[in-house]
């Protein structure tokens, strides 16, 4: 073992993605320039390094790009600054409040930092996560394992293609199998419609005639040696070589987890205030590792907007503790933040949150000790595996003293 | 290749790797044969990895006897090759009133099987050490002893140790005729090989039937008895310190739930007798039945996410014990239905193995210690200093698993050699975390088929 080397930053990010990018990004900018940006692959950029369709930057870089073009900016402006991104590079332990473990090709060492950001992402629950019951054999992916393949390998991953899920990223995963000749002989949700936008279904699903089978799921895999069917819950054989596992997001939150940060029991995400602060004195936590999962622009905003809070608490060493949680109600099953500070002053303008089950013409609720602080009808329908925005504008009303806020959702009727 | 070979071992499961590696200690023309690409692929590859004190067997049973002996014979073996061992010991919770009155007739039975250290305590002491447990325990025998080993291992330190000691390895040799004549058995494989040996040695797992009956010998028929397993991810390892075991039945050691040597946590294996050797998927029953127990055991489990569920096959037979048996004038030994401890037992198999050969007339003269190579295996162990800590062996590819990319190549490269992904999940656990290779499939691929020659279309197709 190499004698462990020890070195101190003021801020250790660790994950080099498009939030963890683009918060390093935004500290130089305030003059924060005593930053390392840590990133396990050999390369930064984040998941869109494998995505190679358009729909990246709208909100950040104000154009829309593919995956690998977004992620090829982000990291010439990081180099342009003169930022220090250490890839190959593993944060894999707490020493102590904001002193990690790392480990690279050199073996172990330490970083001790005045402020750690966690932005470590997320990743799809795979087959085994989901309990699908049924045969092991080859051809089962994740949207992130096959655009690996493809991308990067120029991999053809099978002949026929079932895809689980119909949200954003099972829409992507379309693409990326038509494109390396792979035909999809359908899309199955368990819901009772996909859970896209309209468009983009037409441009991918219609465009390719694949039908998309509601309300129902994937029960088991037939094939020992390679997949040759699957049946679905509703009793429907689908004769198939590949099965793609979408979407269905769980943080990547072992590092949180292990430097025991309170952790969303429905999302699964380190719970942070409007300030994106953890419960671990010191430590951020921003990025899809947050709302599993939104879009890149999304993440790399939360990146922008914490180095305000993560300047102000280099400069006043004030770490607020006993946040009010945001307790929610089904069928709302998590939202981001999930704490807020009333007192302190928040850069946050939206809160974000996801449903359970299609709902229509809803009312969304946010109350305090019984007390109405802020209420939105939406007309039109919530879609499980969207996310849906509230402004966060009510924290001006919070009672600092009263106890935790909770929304709830009025719904005129669960909706198909 | 030798013209007639000493023995030639049917079945690279942890028995046959265990029979082959004593084998090559002595001055022995030796293969190791199986149908299979690769060494462990069977039984031997989806166990529960506990190495057992034997302290529930049947008291005078080959099994209680050989468990006992290839515990310590194991035991010691491990840490000298870098197999990794955790010695966490079990308890055997009782949840009912019947299972804490069975709990005195469990310590009798321990200390008929030879075991004098377990010890009963009570419902207060079990939440003491196992404070995660669900409520409604009555009390518990506490059995210091059970600890928890690396399955994958053990048959990979055996194959490697009889290979740098002569033994040949031949993968795709699906055994399908044996004929005896003048005291040479001609062996016959499905894919036309032929080899001829003065002794065989069958180790063929769920097959041993099979091939006992290619020499017309009948006895006993293997049923499977399919056992399904969940792994739940190392975030969960931190709820247990020890092995839960339940209250024994004659079917089945039951469901247990077990801290794994790779930091995970098992919960399985159910029993279902089956009539298809290679029903190796699970089934939504079994998974459904495993989370209710899971419930009742340690429902803070149910949180964590799921890493892996797969099944089992035990060699089960008629017969409550091992099948062992020899036949001097066929120059045969059979090591037949190992059913639910062949891991521990392994290596007292293979000196009864030995002892047997040596009735059927084989010669087996010791190599001096000089002459025996050792080998060691990398040590997969969580609770072990493991490749990536120690910086050179290259970056870390499988991020959930902390694999390094030397340890793939070596998998691929060094024999037995890896020819799959899942011989190189066995060999490194890569692709065995939570992630399932959302980061690192492509990456793994490609460095075996780097390795290995083999283009990464044939990995994808063989996962
Ligand atoms: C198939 C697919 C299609 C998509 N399509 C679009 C789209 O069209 N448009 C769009 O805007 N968004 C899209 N997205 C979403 C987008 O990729 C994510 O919003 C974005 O990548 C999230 O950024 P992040 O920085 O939070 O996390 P990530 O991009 O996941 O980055 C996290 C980084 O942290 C690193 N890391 C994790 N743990 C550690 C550790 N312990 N030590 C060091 N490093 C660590 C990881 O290696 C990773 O590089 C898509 C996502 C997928 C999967
Ligand atoms: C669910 C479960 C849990 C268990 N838990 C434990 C435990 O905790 N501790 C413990 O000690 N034991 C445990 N066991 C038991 C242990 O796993 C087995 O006893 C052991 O693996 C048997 O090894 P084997 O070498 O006999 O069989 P196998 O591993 O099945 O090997 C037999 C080999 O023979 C080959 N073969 C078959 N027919 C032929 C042929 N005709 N020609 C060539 N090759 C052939 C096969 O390909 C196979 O590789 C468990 C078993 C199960 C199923």
């Amino acid at each position: 073992m190499t004698a462990a080397s020890h070195s101190s930053v003021d801020v250790a990010i660790i994950g080099g993605g498009p939030a963890g990018l683009s918060a390093a990004l935004a500290l130089h900018q305030l003059g924060i320039t005593n930053v390392v940006v840590l990133e396990r692959e050999t390369q930064a950029g984040g998941v869109p390094r494998h995505t190679e369709h358009l729909g990246y930057g709208i909100r950040d870089l104000h154009r829309v790009t593919t995956g690998p073009r977004y992620s090829a900016e982000l990291r010439k402006r990081v180099e342009a600054a003169g930022i220090t991104v250490r890839v190959g590079t593993t944060a894999v332990d707490w020493l102590d409040d904001t002193t990690l473990q790392i480990a690279d090709a050199t073996g172990l060492s330490t970083i001790a930092a005045r402020c750690v950001v966690l932005a470590t992402g997320v990743r799809e629950r795979p087959r085994a996560a989901r309990l699908v019951a049924g045969d092991r054999g080859a051809g089962i992916f994740t949207t992130g394992s096959l655009q690996q393949l493809t991308a990067n390998h120029h991999q053809r991953p099978g002949k026929r293609a079932l895809i689980v899920g119909a949200e954003h990223v099972s829409f992507s995963a379309l693409l990326t199998l038509r494109h390396a000749g792979c035909d999809v002989v359908a899309m199955v949700t368990p819901l009772p419609r996909h859970q896209s936008y309209a468009a983009l279904r037409a441009l991918t699903a219609q465009r390719h005639r694949v039908p998309i089978i509601t309300d129902t799921n994937v029960a088991e895999i037939h094939g020992r040696k390679r997949v040759e069917a699957v049946t679905l819950t509703d009793g429907q054989r689908i004769e198939c070589d590949t099965v793609v596992f979408t979407g269905d997001w769980i943080p990547d939150n072992e590092l949180a987890r292990r430097g025991g940060i309170d952790i969303d029991i429905a999302s699964r995400s380190p719970v942070v205030d409007g300030s994106w602060r953890t419960n671990r004195r010191g430590v951020f936590a921003i990025g899809n590792l947050i709302h599993p999962a939104e879009t890149a622009d999304i993440c790399a905003l939360d990146g922008r907007n914490v180095a305000n809070a993560v300047a102000g608490w280099m400069a006043t060493n004030n770490w607020p503790t006993d946040p009010l949680r945001i307790v929610v109600e089904h069928p709302i099953s998590w939202i981001s933040p999930g704490a807020v500070q009333p007192r302190a002053a928040a850069a946050l303008k939206h809160f974000t949150l996801r449903v359970s089950e299609p709902v229509a013409d809803a009312t969304i609720c946010v109350t305090q000790n019984g007390a109405v602080l802020w209420r939105s009808r939406r007309p039109r329908r919530l879609v499980p595996n969207r996310s849906i925005s509230i402004s966060a504008s009510w924290l001006t009303k919070v009672d600092p003293a009263g106890s935790d806020i909770n929304v709830t959702l009025n719904v005129g009727q669960p909706h198909k | 290749m030798p013209e007639v070979y000493d023995v030639v071992v049917i079945g690279a499961g942890v028995v046959g790797t265990a029979v082959a590696r004593l084998l090559s200690h002595h001055h022995l023309e030796v293969a190791l044969l199986d149908a299979g690409a690769d060494i462990g692929a069977g039984t031997s590859k989806a166990n529960t990895a506990i190495l057992h004190t034997g302290f529930d067997a049947t008291p005078g049973s080959l099994e209680s006897r050989l468990v006992a002996r290839g515990y310590a014979l194991l035991n010691d073996y491990a840490p000298n090759v870098g197999i990794a061992i955790e010695p966490l010991g079990a308890l055997l919770v009782a949840w009912d009133d019947e299972q804490a009155a069975s709990l005195n007739a469990s310590a009798e039975k321990a200390v008929a099987n030879g075991y004098r250290s377990a010890s009963l305590i009570d419902a207060q002491s079990v939440y003491e050490l196992e404070p995660q447990l669900a409520s409604g325990a009555r009390g518990a025998m506490v059995v210091p002893d059970e600890f928890i080993i690396d399955p994958w291992s053990t048959p990979l330190a055996f194959a490697k140790e009889a290979i740098a000691n002569g033994v040949i390895w031949l993968p795709n040799h699906s055994v399908t005729k044996l004929d005896r004549s003048n005291d040479i058995t001609v062996i016959s494989t499905a894919e036309q090989h032929t080899l001829r040996a003065r002794c065989v040695v069958n180790a063929a797992g769920l097959h041993s039937d099979d091939v006992h009956a290619l020499f017309g010998l009948a006895g006993f028929t293997v049923r499977p008895r399919r056992g399904e397993l969940i792994v739940f991810d190392k975030l969960a390892r931190s709820l247990l310190s020890h092995t839960i075991l339940p209250v024994p039945t004659s079917h089945t050691k039951g469901v247990l739930v077990a801290p794994t040597v790779f930091g995970n946590i098992m919960l399985g294996p159910t029993a279902d007798d089956i009539d298809d050797k290679t029903a190796t998927g699970s089934t939504r029953a079994g998974i459904d039945a495993l989370l209710a127990k899971g419930q009742r055991i340690l429902p803070a489990l149910l949180h964590e996410e799921v890493t892996a569920v797969y099944a089992g096959l035990r060699a089960a037979t008629q017969h409550s014990d091992y099948q062992i048996s020899h036949d001097p004038t066929l120059g045969y030994v059979c090591l037949g239905g190992i059913r639910s401890t062949g891991l521990t037992a392994s290596m007292a198999l293979a000196e009864e193995a030995l002892a047997l050969l040596q009735r059927c007339g084989l010669v087996a003269t010791p190599k001096a210690s000089d002459e025996l190579r050792s080998i060691r295996v990398t040590n997969l162990g969580e609770a072990f200093a493991r490749p990536y800590q120690g910086g050179s062996s290259g970056a870390i590819v499988c991020h959930c698993e902390r694999t390094t990319s030397n340890e793939i190549v070596e998998a691929c490269t060094v024999a037995p050699t890896a020819t799959t992904l899942d011989g190189i999940r066995r060999r490194t656990r890569a692709l065995s975390g939570r992630c399932q290779g959302f980061y690192c499939s492509a990456e793994v691929c490609a460095l075996a088929a780097n390795a290995s020659g083999k283009p990464m279309s044939e990995w994808l197709g063989n996962q």
